[in-house]
Protein backbone atom coordinates (compact mmCIF):
# COMPACT_ATOMS: atom_id res chain seq x y z
CA UNK A 1 0.00 0.00 0.00
CA UNK A 2 1.29 3.38 -1.15
CA UNK A 3 2.01 5.79 1.23
CA UNK A 4 -1.16 8.27 1.84
CA UNK A 5 -1.60 11.39 3.75
CA UNK A 6 -4.46 14.03 4.97
CA UNK A 7 -4.94 17.19 6.23
CA UNK A 8 -6.32 17.69 9.73
CA UNK A 9 -5.26 21.63 9.62
CA UNK A 10 -4.05 23.64 6.98
CA UNK A 11 -4.43 27.12 8.45
CA UNK A 12 -1.89 29.28 9.67
CA UNK A 13 -1.11 31.38 12.73
CA UNK A 14 -4.41 30.89 14.71
CA UNK A 15 -7.62 29.12 14.10
CA UNK A 16 -10.12 30.42 11.96
CA UNK A 17 -13.16 28.49 12.55
CA UNK A 18 -16.75 29.66 10.95
CA UNK A 19 -18.89 29.71 7.62
CA UNK A 20 -16.07 32.31 5.79
CA UNK A 21 -13.59 29.20 5.97
CA UNK A 22 -15.41 26.11 6.04
CA UNK A 23 -14.89 24.40 2.65
CA UNK A 24 -10.97 25.04 3.50
CA UNK A 25 -10.81 24.52 7.36
CA UNK A 26 -10.14 26.56 10.28
CA UNK A 27 -7.60 24.48 12.26
CA UNK A 28 -3.96 25.14 12.78
CA UNK A 29 -1.44 22.61 10.99
CA UNK A 30 -1.32 18.67 11.06
CA UNK A 31 -0.87 16.21 8.58
CA UNK A 32 -2.18 12.24 9.15
CA UNK A 33 0.79 9.98 6.97
CA UNK A 34 0.09 6.38 7.15
CA UNK A 35 2.87 4.15 5.71
CA UNK A 36 3.25 1.06 4.08
CA UNK A 37 3.99 -0.47 7.62
CA UNK A 38 0.78 0.79 8.64
CA UNK A 39 2.14 3.58 11.25
CA UNK A 40 0.77 6.09 12.77
CA UNK A 41 2.91 9.16 11.77
CA UNK A 42 1.88 12.76 12.38
CA UNK A 43 3.43 16.17 10.98
CA UNK A 44 2.96 18.89 13.45
CA UNK A 45 -0.04 19.20 16.44
CA UNK A 46 -1.36 22.24 15.23
CA UNK A 47 -5.11 22.40 16.59
CA UNK A 48 -6.18 19.91 13.69
CA UNK A 49 -4.93 16.87 15.89
CA UNK A 50 -7.90 16.86 18.21
CA UNK A 51 -10.21 15.82 15.31
CA UNK A 52 -7.54 13.47 14.17
CA UNK A 53 -7.82 11.80 18.15
CA UNK A 54 -11.44 11.75 17.80
CA UNK A 55 -10.57 8.90 14.95
CA UNK A 56 -8.63 6.73 17.37
CA UNK A 57 -11.08 6.46 19.64
CA UNK A 58 -11.54 2.82 21.03
CA UNK A 59 -8.32 1.74 19.42
CA UNK A 60 -6.10 -0.06 22.12
CA UNK A 61 -3.01 0.07 22.38
CA UNK A 62 -2.18 3.54 20.19
CA UNK A 63 1.49 3.74 18.92
CA UNK A 64 2.00 7.55 17.39
CA UNK A 65 4.91 9.22 16.03
CA UNK A 66 4.61 12.99 15.84
CA UNK A 67 6.98 15.08 14.33
CA UNK A 68 7.37 18.43 14.76
CA UNK A 69 8.86 21.06 12.79
CA UNK A 70 8.98 24.07 14.86
CA UNK A 71 7.47 25.03 18.49
CA UNK A 72 5.51 27.99 17.08
CA UNK A 73 2.05 27.67 18.92
CA UNK A 74 0.31 26.62 15.80
CA UNK A 75 2.42 23.66 15.31
CA UNK A 76 2.17 22.72 19.02
CA UNK A 77 -1.02 23.75 20.52
CA UNK A 78 -2.89 20.67 19.98
CA UNK A 79 -0.80 18.54 21.76
CA UNK A 80 -2.43 18.61 25.40
CA UNK A 81 -5.76 17.58 23.47
CA UNK A 82 -4.13 14.73 22.03
CA UNK A 83 -6.52 12.16 23.86
CA UNK A 84 -4.05 8.92 23.45
CA UNK A 85 -1.77 11.01 25.90
CA UNK A 86 -4.10 10.27 28.83
CA UNK A 87 -4.52 5.93 28.35
CA UNK A 88 -1.36 4.39 30.26
CA UNK A 89 -1.12 1.18 27.06
CA UNK A 90 -0.58 4.39 24.71
CA UNK A 91 2.78 5.07 23.40
CA UNK A 92 3.37 8.68 21.87
CA UNK A 93 6.86 9.35 19.96
CA UNK A 94 7.65 13.19 20.10
CA UNK A 95 9.97 14.07 17.39
CA UNK A 96 12.11 17.80 16.83
CA UNK A 97 15.25 20.12 17.15
CA UNK A 98 17.38 20.91 19.56
CA UNK A 99 16.55 24.71 20.38
CA UNK A 100 20.11 26.62 19.61
CA UNK A 101 19.23 29.40 21.94
CA UNK A 102 17.67 27.24 24.85
CA UNK A 103 19.34 24.11 24.18
CA UNK A 104 15.98 22.49 25.17
CA UNK A 105 15.04 19.19 23.14
CA UNK A 106 11.12 18.99 22.24
CA UNK A 107 10.00 17.96 25.39
CA UNK A 108 9.88 21.77 25.64
CA UNK A 109 6.46 21.86 23.37
CA UNK A 110 4.82 19.52 25.94
CA UNK A 111 6.23 20.80 29.39
CA UNK A 112 5.21 24.12 28.77
CA UNK A 113 1.99 23.66 27.72
CA UNK A 114 1.30 21.13 30.73
CA UNK A 115 1.34 23.48 33.64
CA UNK A 116 -1.25 24.79 36.28
CA UNK A 117 -1.58 28.28 35.17
CA UNK A 118 -2.37 26.91 31.69
CA UNK A 119 -4.03 23.63 31.43
CA UNK A 120 -5.99 21.55 33.72
CA UNK A 121 -3.80 18.75 33.78
CA UNK A 122 -0.33 18.53 34.29
CA UNK A 123 2.71 16.62 33.38
CA UNK A 124 2.76 14.06 35.55
CA UNK A 125 -0.71 13.19 34.72
CA UNK A 126 0.02 12.56 31.31
CA UNK A 127 -0.54 8.00 31.58
CA UNK A 128 0.95 7.23 27.88
CA UNK A 129 4.51 6.42 27.97
CA UNK A 130 5.67 9.82 26.16
CA UNK A 131 9.15 8.63 24.58
CA UNK A 132 11.12 12.69 23.07
CA UNK A 133 13.52 12.16 19.90
CA UNK A 134 16.03 15.03 19.55
CA UNK A 135 16.32 14.86 15.38
CA UNK A 136 19.70 15.78 13.75
CA UNK A 137 19.46 17.55 10.48
CA UNK A 138 20.79 15.39 7.51
CA UNK A 139 20.23 12.46 9.89
CA UNK A 140 17.56 9.86 9.00
CA UNK A 141 15.76 7.94 11.43
CA UNK A 142 13.50 5.09 10.48
CA UNK A 143 10.01 5.14 11.44
CA UNK A 144 8.62 1.05 10.16
CA UNK A 145 8.80 1.50 6.56
CA UNK A 146 8.89 5.14 6.24
CA UNK A 147 12.57 6.86 6.40
CA UNK A 148 12.58 10.89 7.86
CA UNK A 149 15.43 12.91 6.88
CA UNK A 150 14.99 16.44 8.22
CA UNK A 151 16.45 19.57 7.31
CA UNK A 152 16.66 23.18 9.14
CA UNK A 153 14.55 26.26 6.81
CA UNK A 154 14.52 28.94 7.42
CA UNK A 155 12.44 30.73 9.57
CA UNK A 156 12.13 32.75 13.33
CA UNK A 157 12.64 29.85 14.97
CA UNK A 158 14.76 26.53 14.51
CA UNK A 159 12.36 24.65 11.46
CA UNK A 160 12.76 21.35 10.50
CA UNK A 161 11.37 20.32 7.00
CA UNK A 162 11.06 16.64 6.51
CA UNK A 163 11.62 14.00 3.86
CA UNK A 164 9.71 11.22 4.27
CA UNK A 165 10.58 8.12 1.97
CA UNK A 166 8.54 4.74 2.06
CA UNK A 167 9.60 1.30 1.59
CA UNK A 168 7.95 1.27 -2.02
CA UNK A 169 9.94 4.25 -3.22
CA UNK A 170 6.81 6.97 -2.80
CA UNK A 171 7.87 10.11 -0.79
CA UNK A 172 6.51 13.21 0.23
CA UNK A 173 8.04 16.61 1.95
CA UNK A 174 6.58 18.83 4.48
CA UNK A 175 8.41 22.51 5.15
CA UNK A 176 6.69 23.63 7.97
CA UNK A 177 6.96 27.36 8.02
CA UNK A 178 9.56 28.34 5.80
CA UNK A 179 10.93 31.37 4.00
CA UNK A 180 13.36 31.38 0.98
CA UNK A 181 16.30 33.54 2.69
CA UNK A 182 16.99 36.62 0.51
CA UNK A 183 20.34 38.41 0.31
CA UNK A 184 20.45 41.51 3.01
CA UNK A 185 22.92 43.56 1.10
CA UNK A 186 22.74 45.55 -1.76
CA UNK A 187 24.86 44.40 -4.95
CA UNK A 188 27.15 46.98 -4.58
CA UNK A 189 28.34 45.99 -0.95
CA UNK A 190 31.18 44.20 -0.60
CA UNK A 191 29.63 41.40 1.74
CA UNK A 192 26.49 41.03 -1.07
CA UNK A 193 28.69 38.10 -3.22
CA UNK A 194 30.02 36.36 -0.57
CA UNK A 195 26.57 36.46 1.30
CA UNK A 196 24.71 35.37 -2.42
CA UNK A 197 27.41 32.12 -2.34
CA UNK A 198 26.20 31.31 1.18
CA UNK A 199 22.80 31.24 -0.12
CA UNK A 200 22.90 29.53 -2.93
CA UNK A 201 24.94 26.62 -1.15
CA UNK A 202 21.93 26.40 1.34
CA UNK A 203 19.46 26.58 -1.41
CA UNK A 204 21.47 23.52 -3.17
CA UNK A 205 21.33 21.39 0.31
CA UNK A 206 17.85 22.55 0.62
CA UNK A 207 16.85 21.41 -3.23
CA UNK A 208 18.32 17.89 -2.72
CA UNK A 209 16.08 17.09 -0.18
CA UNK A 210 13.10 17.43 -1.65
CA UNK A 211 14.16 16.45 -4.85
CA UNK A 212 11.69 14.79 -7.18
CA UNK A 213 9.18 14.15 -4.51
CA UNK A 214 5.85 12.90 -5.06
CA UNK A 215 4.19 15.46 -2.92
CA UNK A 216 5.82 18.63 -2.22
CA UNK A 217 3.82 20.69 1.14
CA UNK A 218 4.71 24.27 1.20
CA UNK A 219 4.13 26.89 2.99
CA UNK A 220 3.05 29.68 1.19
CA UNK A 221 1.10 32.35 3.12
CA UNK A 222 1.66 35.41 1.00
CA UNK A 223 0.78 36.65 -2.27
CA UNK A 224 3.55 39.15 -3.77
CA UNK A 225 1.95 42.09 -3.09
CA UNK A 226 1.80 40.96 0.59
CA UNK A 227 5.29 39.80 0.87
CA UNK A 228 6.36 43.30 -0.06
CA UNK A 229 5.50 44.11 3.74
CA UNK A 230 6.34 40.61 5.42
CA UNK A 231 9.76 39.80 3.90
CA UNK A 232 11.19 37.98 6.87
CA UNK A 233 8.46 36.97 8.88
CA UNK A 234 8.90 33.49 7.99
CA UNK A 235 6.74 33.04 5.45
CA UNK A 236 6.34 31.71 1.31
CA UNK A 237 4.50 32.72 -1.33
CA UNK A 238 2.82 31.11 -3.67
CA UNK A 239 4.90 32.14 -6.06
CA UNK A 240 7.89 30.88 -4.11
CA UNK A 241 6.08 27.35 -3.37
CA UNK A 242 5.54 26.93 -7.45
CA UNK A 243 8.89 27.91 -8.18
CA UNK A 244 10.23 25.38 -5.52
CA UNK A 245 7.79 22.51 -7.19
CA UNK A 246 9.28 23.81 -10.67
CA UNK A 247 13.37 23.55 -9.21
CA UNK A 248 12.96 20.02 -7.80
CA UNK A 249 10.53 18.37 -10.12
CA UNK A 250 7.93 17.58 -7.67
CA UNK A 251 4.99 16.03 -8.84
CA UNK A 252 2.23 17.12 -6.84
CA UNK A 253 2.72 20.61 -4.78
CA UNK A 254 0.12 21.42 -2.08
CA UNK A 255 -0.06 25.11 -0.77
CA UNK A 256 -0.97 25.50 2.84
CA UNK A 257 -0.09 27.76 5.97
CA UNK A 258 -3.92 29.46 4.34
CA UNK A 259 -3.72 33.44 6.25
CA UNK A 260 -6.22 33.53 9.06
CA UNK A 261 -7.71 37.02 7.20
CA UNK A 262 -8.26 34.64 4.13
CA UNK A 263 -11.73 33.47 3.75
CA UNK A 264 -12.71 30.65 1.13
CA UNK A 265 -13.55 32.97 -1.97
CA UNK A 266 -10.16 34.97 -1.77
CA UNK A 267 -8.03 31.99 -1.25
CA UNK A 268 -9.60 30.37 -4.60
CA UNK A 269 -9.50 33.75 -6.40
CA UNK A 270 -5.80 34.46 -5.46
CA UNK A 271 -5.26 30.47 -6.54
CA UNK A 272 -6.79 30.75 -9.94
CA UNK A 273 -4.38 34.31 -10.40
CA UNK A 274 -1.44 32.53 -9.36
CA UNK A 275 -2.01 29.13 -11.43
CA UNK A 276 -2.68 32.01 -14.38
CA UNK A 277 0.55 33.68 -13.99
CA UNK A 278 2.43 30.23 -13.47
CA UNK A 279 1.13 29.48 -17.14
CA UNK A 280 1.81 25.48 -18.28
CA UNK A 281 3.60 23.35 -15.05
CA UNK A 282 4.33 19.80 -15.37
CA UNK A 283 3.34 19.05 -11.86
CA UNK A 284 -0.37 19.26 -10.25
CA UNK A 285 -1.16 22.09 -8.13
CA UNK A 286 -3.78 22.02 -4.73
CA UNK A 287 -4.40 23.93 -1.96
CA UNK A 288 -4.28 22.45 0.69
CA UNK A 289 -7.99 21.78 2.21
CA UNK A 290 -8.78 20.08 5.43
CA UNK A 291 -9.97 16.35 5.76
CA UNK A 292 -9.10 15.59 2.40
CA UNK A 293 -6.65 12.49 1.82
CA UNK A 294 -4.40 11.95 -0.88
CA UNK A 295 -2.89 8.44 -2.02
CA UNK A 296 0.75 8.98 -3.34
CA UNK A 297 1.39 6.71 -6.51
CA UNK B 1 48.29 23.60 32.12
CA UNK B 2 50.58 24.43 35.76
CA UNK B 3 48.39 26.99 37.15
CA UNK B 4 44.75 26.60 35.17
CA UNK B 5 41.89 23.92 35.80
CA UNK B 6 41.15 23.52 31.86
CA UNK B 7 37.26 22.77 34.14
CA UNK B 8 36.72 25.48 35.29
CA UNK B 9 38.03 27.94 32.51
CA UNK B 10 36.00 26.21 30.26
CA UNK B 11 32.79 26.82 32.68
CA UNK B 12 33.83 30.37 33.67
CA UNK B 13 34.15 31.33 29.47
CA UNK B 14 30.83 30.31 29.24
CA UNK B 15 29.67 32.72 32.01
CA UNK B 16 31.93 35.55 30.29
CA UNK B 17 30.09 38.85 29.24
CA UNK B 18 30.39 40.40 26.36
CA UNK B 19 31.78 43.98 25.38
CA UNK B 20 30.15 46.85 26.60
CA UNK B 21 29.57 49.10 22.69
CA UNK B 22 28.06 45.75 21.71
CA UNK B 23 25.84 44.84 24.41
CA UNK B 24 24.33 48.15 24.06
CA UNK B 25 24.09 48.56 20.44
CA UNK B 26 22.22 45.02 20.23
CA UNK B 27 19.66 45.93 23.57
CA UNK B 28 19.16 49.03 21.04
CA UNK B 29 18.29 46.48 18.31
CA UNK B 30 16.38 44.10 19.73
CA UNK B 31 13.96 46.61 20.99
CA UNK B 32 13.34 47.50 17.01
CA UNK B 33 10.78 45.05 15.24
CA UNK B 34 11.99 46.34 12.52
CA UNK B 35 15.68 46.38 13.08
CA UNK B 36 17.89 45.79 10.06
CA UNK B 37 19.50 42.02 10.25
CA UNK B 38 22.90 43.64 8.55
CA UNK B 39 23.00 45.70 11.43
CA UNK B 40 22.85 42.75 14.03
CA UNK B 41 25.46 40.62 12.19
CA UNK B 42 27.75 43.75 12.26
CA UNK B 43 27.27 44.06 16.36
CA UNK B 44 27.81 40.25 16.29
CA UNK B 45 30.75 40.35 14.15
CA UNK B 46 32.24 43.29 15.98
CA UNK B 47 32.40 41.26 19.86
CA UNK B 48 34.82 38.14 20.00
CA UNK B 49 32.58 36.98 22.88
CA UNK B 50 28.97 37.04 20.50
CA UNK B 51 30.78 35.60 17.67
CA UNK B 52 32.43 33.03 19.41
CA UNK B 53 28.79 31.79 20.82
CA UNK B 54 27.36 31.59 17.63
CA UNK B 55 29.48 29.89 16.43
CA UNK B 56 29.61 27.35 19.08
CA UNK B 57 26.28 26.67 18.55
CA UNK B 58 26.10 26.68 14.84
CA UNK B 59 29.07 24.36 14.35
CA UNK B 60 27.61 21.71 17.17
CA UNK B 61 26.30 18.36 15.28
CA UNK B 62 22.50 19.35 16.51
CA UNK B 63 22.91 21.77 12.74
CA UNK B 64 24.07 19.26 10.51
CA UNK B 65 26.87 21.43 8.89
CA UNK B 66 28.25 19.19 6.26
CA UNK B 67 31.20 21.62 6.90
CA UNK B 68 32.58 23.61 10.46
CA UNK B 69 31.70 27.60 9.23
CA UNK B 70 33.54 30.86 10.99
CA UNK B 71 31.06 32.81 9.64
CA UNK B 72 28.11 34.92 11.42
CA UNK B 73 26.99 35.88 8.16
CA UNK B 74 26.52 32.37 7.06
CA UNK B 75 25.17 31.16 10.13
CA UNK B 76 22.39 33.96 9.74
CA UNK B 77 21.85 31.91 6.15
CA UNK B 78 21.29 28.75 7.87
CA UNK B 79 19.59 29.38 11.51
CA UNK B 80 18.20 32.74 10.20
CA UNK B 81 18.48 36.30 11.86
CA UNK B 82 16.18 35.95 14.72
CA UNK B 83 17.83 33.07 15.80
CA UNK B 84 21.03 34.42 15.90
CA UNK B 85 19.61 37.17 17.65
CA UNK B 86 18.43 35.86 20.10
CA UNK B 87 21.79 33.68 20.38
CA UNK B 88 23.67 36.94 20.85
CA UNK B 89 20.95 38.40 23.24
CA UNK B 90 21.82 35.41 25.65
CA UNK B 91 24.87 36.40 25.87
CA UNK B 92 24.18 40.38 26.09
CA UNK B 93 22.40 39.64 29.33
CA UNK B 94 25.32 38.12 30.93
CA UNK B 95 26.49 42.13 31.53
CA UNK B 96 29.34 43.56 30.27
CA UNK B 97 33.11 43.20 30.44
CA UNK B 98 34.03 45.99 32.70
CA UNK B 99 36.15 48.63 30.63
CA UNK B 100 39.15 48.22 32.95
CA UNK B 101 39.54 45.11 34.92
CA UNK B 102 41.65 43.66 37.88
CA UNK B 103 44.26 42.83 35.82
CA UNK B 104 45.01 46.15 34.75
CA UNK B 105 43.52 44.87 31.17
CA UNK B 106 42.16 47.73 29.04
CA UNK B 107 39.33 46.00 27.06
CA UNK B 108 38.61 48.86 24.67
CA UNK B 109 42.38 48.88 23.76
CA UNK B 110 41.99 44.71 23.14
CA UNK B 111 38.60 45.40 21.43
CA UNK B 112 40.36 48.04 19.01
CA UNK B 113 43.88 45.45 18.35
CA UNK B 114 40.92 42.64 17.57
CA UNK B 115 38.82 44.26 15.57
CA UNK B 116 41.40 46.00 13.37
CA UNK B 117 43.63 42.40 13.35
CA UNK B 118 40.34 41.29 12.00
CA UNK B 119 39.81 44.00 8.98
CA UNK B 120 43.27 43.89 8.15
CA UNK B 121 43.53 39.95 8.05
CA UNK B 122 40.55 39.94 5.42
CA UNK B 123 42.24 42.86 3.91
CA UNK B 124 45.26 40.68 3.60
CA UNK B 125 43.03 37.47 2.47
CA UNK B 126 42.05 39.56 -0.75
CA UNK B 127 45.15 40.59 -1.40
CA UNK B 128 46.25 36.70 -1.74
CA UNK B 129 42.97 36.14 -3.74
CA UNK B 130 41.70 33.67 -1.23
CA UNK B 131 38.05 32.59 -2.01
CA UNK B 132 35.19 34.83 -1.71
CA UNK B 133 33.32 32.71 0.56
CA UNK B 134 36.13 31.86 2.99
CA UNK B 135 36.70 35.60 3.60
CA UNK B 136 35.06 35.90 6.49
CA UNK B 137 36.92 33.03 8.17
CA UNK B 138 40.01 34.97 7.96
CA UNK B 139 38.02 38.21 9.91
CA UNK B 140 37.06 35.85 12.77
CA UNK B 141 40.29 34.33 12.31
CA UNK B 142 41.86 38.03 13.29
CA UNK B 143 38.73 38.45 15.75
CA UNK B 144 39.35 35.37 17.85
CA UNK B 145 43.61 35.61 18.04
CA UNK B 146 43.71 37.11 20.96
CA UNK B 147 40.62 35.60 22.89
CA UNK B 148 42.90 33.63 25.73
CA UNK B 149 44.21 36.99 26.60
CA UNK B 150 40.67 38.62 27.52
CA UNK B 151 40.01 35.11 29.03
CA UNK B 152 43.11 34.74 31.51
CA UNK B 153 42.75 39.00 32.53
CA UNK B 154 39.31 37.89 33.72
CA UNK B 155 39.82 34.20 35.23
CA UNK B 156 43.03 34.99 36.72
CA UNK B 157 43.37 38.36 36.78
CA UNK B 158 46.17 38.61 39.67
CA UNK B 159 48.79 36.44 37.79
CA UNK B 160 48.02 38.08 34.44
CA UNK B 161 48.67 41.43 35.90
CA UNK B 162 52.62 40.35 37.05
CA UNK B 163 52.41 38.81 32.97
CA UNK B 164 51.27 42.33 31.67
CA UNK B 165 53.68 44.38 34.16
CA UNK B 166 56.72 41.87 33.20
CA UNK B 167 56.21 41.98 29.48
CA UNK B 168 56.05 46.29 29.79
CA UNK B 169 59.33 46.06 31.78
CA UNK B 170 61.22 44.12 29.94
CA UNK B 171 59.76 44.54 26.72
CA UNK B 172 59.49 41.29 25.92
CA UNK B 173 56.68 39.39 23.90
CA UNK B 174 53.52 38.61 26.15
CA UNK B 175 53.31 34.88 25.51
CA UNK B 176 56.89 34.68 26.23
CA UNK B 177 56.03 36.38 29.79
CA UNK B 178 52.74 34.15 29.83
CA UNK B 179 54.88 31.34 29.58
CA UNK B 180 57.35 32.25 32.26
CA UNK B 181 54.94 32.66 35.00
CA UNK B 182 51.90 30.95 33.70
CA UNK B 183 53.34 27.83 32.39
CA UNK B 184 50.79 28.65 29.15
CA UNK B 185 50.32 31.37 26.98
CA UNK B 186 47.40 32.80 25.01
CA UNK B 187 47.56 30.99 22.24
CA UNK B 188 47.29 27.51 23.85
CA UNK B 189 44.53 28.77 25.63
CA UNK B 190 42.49 30.09 22.77
CA UNK B 191 43.16 26.42 20.86
CA UNK B 192 41.85 24.71 23.33
CA UNK B 193 38.61 26.90 24.31
CA UNK B 194 38.09 26.62 20.15
CA UNK B 195 38.75 23.41 20.24
CA UNK B 196 35.98 22.85 22.91
CA UNK B 197 33.59 24.69 21.13
CA UNK B 198 33.91 22.68 18.24
CA UNK B 199 35.47 25.58 15.73
CA UNK B 200 36.70 24.77 12.20
CA UNK B 201 40.37 23.07 12.28
CA UNK B 202 42.02 26.03 10.33
CA UNK B 203 40.93 28.42 12.64
CA UNK B 204 41.82 26.77 15.65
CA UNK B 205 45.32 25.76 14.26
CA UNK B 206 45.49 29.61 13.48
CA UNK B 207 44.94 30.55 16.61
CA UNK B 208 47.03 28.12 18.04
CA UNK B 209 50.21 29.17 15.94
CA UNK B 210 50.10 33.04 15.41
CA UNK B 211 53.09 32.76 17.53
CA UNK B 212 55.04 30.15 18.26
CA UNK B 213 55.88 27.78 15.49
CA UNK B 214 54.59 29.78 13.43
CA UNK B 215 52.54 27.41 10.68
CA UNK B 216 52.78 28.36 6.91
CA UNK B 217 49.61 28.12 5.83
CA UNK B 218 47.59 30.87 3.87
CA UNK B 219 45.19 31.80 7.12
CA UNK B 220 48.77 31.72 9.25
CA UNK B 221 50.20 34.21 6.87
CA UNK B 222 47.68 36.76 6.46
CA UNK B 223 46.93 36.71 10.53
CA UNK B 224 50.88 36.80 11.52
CA UNK B 225 50.83 40.21 9.29
CA UNK B 226 47.68 41.16 10.31
CA UNK B 227 48.60 41.09 13.81
CA UNK B 228 51.96 42.72 13.36
CA UNK B 229 50.72 45.65 11.30
CA UNK B 230 48.14 46.48 13.67
CA UNK B 231 50.07 46.42 16.07
CA UNK B 232 53.25 48.49 14.78
CA UNK B 233 50.64 51.05 13.80
CA UNK B 234 49.26 51.56 17.65
CA UNK B 235 45.58 50.17 16.54
CA UNK B 236 44.53 49.36 20.15
CA UNK B 237 46.69 47.76 22.40
CA UNK B 238 46.64 43.84 23.63
CA UNK B 239 49.29 44.24 25.96
CA UNK B 240 52.12 42.96 23.77
CA UNK B 241 54.94 45.35 23.72
CA UNK B 242 56.83 43.62 21.03
CA UNK B 243 56.30 43.85 17.17
CA UNK B 244 57.66 40.77 14.92
CA UNK B 245 59.25 40.85 11.68
CA UNK B 246 57.43 38.67 9.27
CA UNK B 247 58.92 35.29 9.11
CA UNK B 248 60.96 34.55 5.60
CA UNK B 249 58.11 32.24 4.40
CA UNK B 250 55.50 34.75 5.24
CA UNK B 251 57.60 37.60 3.63
CA UNK B 252 57.90 35.81 0.65
CA UNK B 253 53.63 35.19 0.21
CA UNK B 254 53.54 38.51 0.03
CA UNK B 255 56.48 39.43 -1.71
CA UNK B 256 58.01 41.95 0.81
CA UNK B 257 58.91 42.11 4.54
CA UNK B 258 56.59 44.23 6.84
CA UNK B 259 57.46 47.46 6.59
CA UNK B 260 57.07 47.65 3.01
CA UNK B 261 53.80 45.61 3.01
CA UNK B 262 52.96 48.83 5.63
CA UNK B 263 53.68 50.93 2.74
CA UNK B 264 52.09 48.93 0.31
CA UNK B 265 48.50 48.54 1.60
CA UNK B 266 48.16 52.67 1.51
CA UNK B 267 45.68 54.42 4.02
CA UNK B 268 45.00 52.33 6.64
CA UNK B 269 43.29 54.66 8.91
CA UNK B 270 39.74 53.88 7.65
CA UNK B 271 40.42 50.30 8.91
CA UNK B 272 40.78 51.87 12.71
CA UNK B 273 38.18 54.79 12.51
CA UNK B 274 35.65 52.14 10.95
CA UNK B 275 36.60 49.68 14.48
CA UNK B 276 36.25 52.74 16.76
CA UNK B 277 32.95 53.74 14.88
CA UNK B 278 32.04 50.64 16.51
CA UNK B 279 33.38 50.54 19.78
CA UNK B 280 33.25 54.51 20.96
Amino acid sequence: MAMKFKFWGVRGSIPTPGPRTVKYGGNTTCIEVNNASNDLLILDAGTGIFALAQTLSGQSPIVAHIVITHTHWDHIQGLPFFLPLLSPQNQIHLYGGLDPVTQLGIERALTVQLQYSYFPIIEAQVKARVHYHTLRPGEPIQIGSTTITPIVLNHPVLNFGYRLEDSDGSSLFFTGDYETPSNPYSADDPDYASNQQFIDAKLFEVHATMQGVDALIVDSSYTDAEYAKKAGWGHNTYGGALELARQVHAKKLFLTHHEPTRDDRELETIFQNVLTKAGAVDFEVYLAREGIEHILR
Amino acid sequence: MTNLDEEQLLVFVDKMPAFRSSVQRLLLLAADLNADGREIVQVIESDPLMTVKILKVINSPFYGLAQKISSVQRAVVHLGINTIKNLALSVAAIGVLPTKNQAGFDTHAFLLHSLTTAALCKLLADRLKVPLMQGSDYFVAGLLHDFGKIVFAEFIPTAYKQVLDTAKEQEINLFQAELDILGTDHSQAGKLLAEHWGLANELVEAIDHHHSEHLHTQLGDCLFAANQISKKLGFGFAGNPVVDELPPDTAHVFGMNLEDLIIDLGDLSTIKNEALAFID
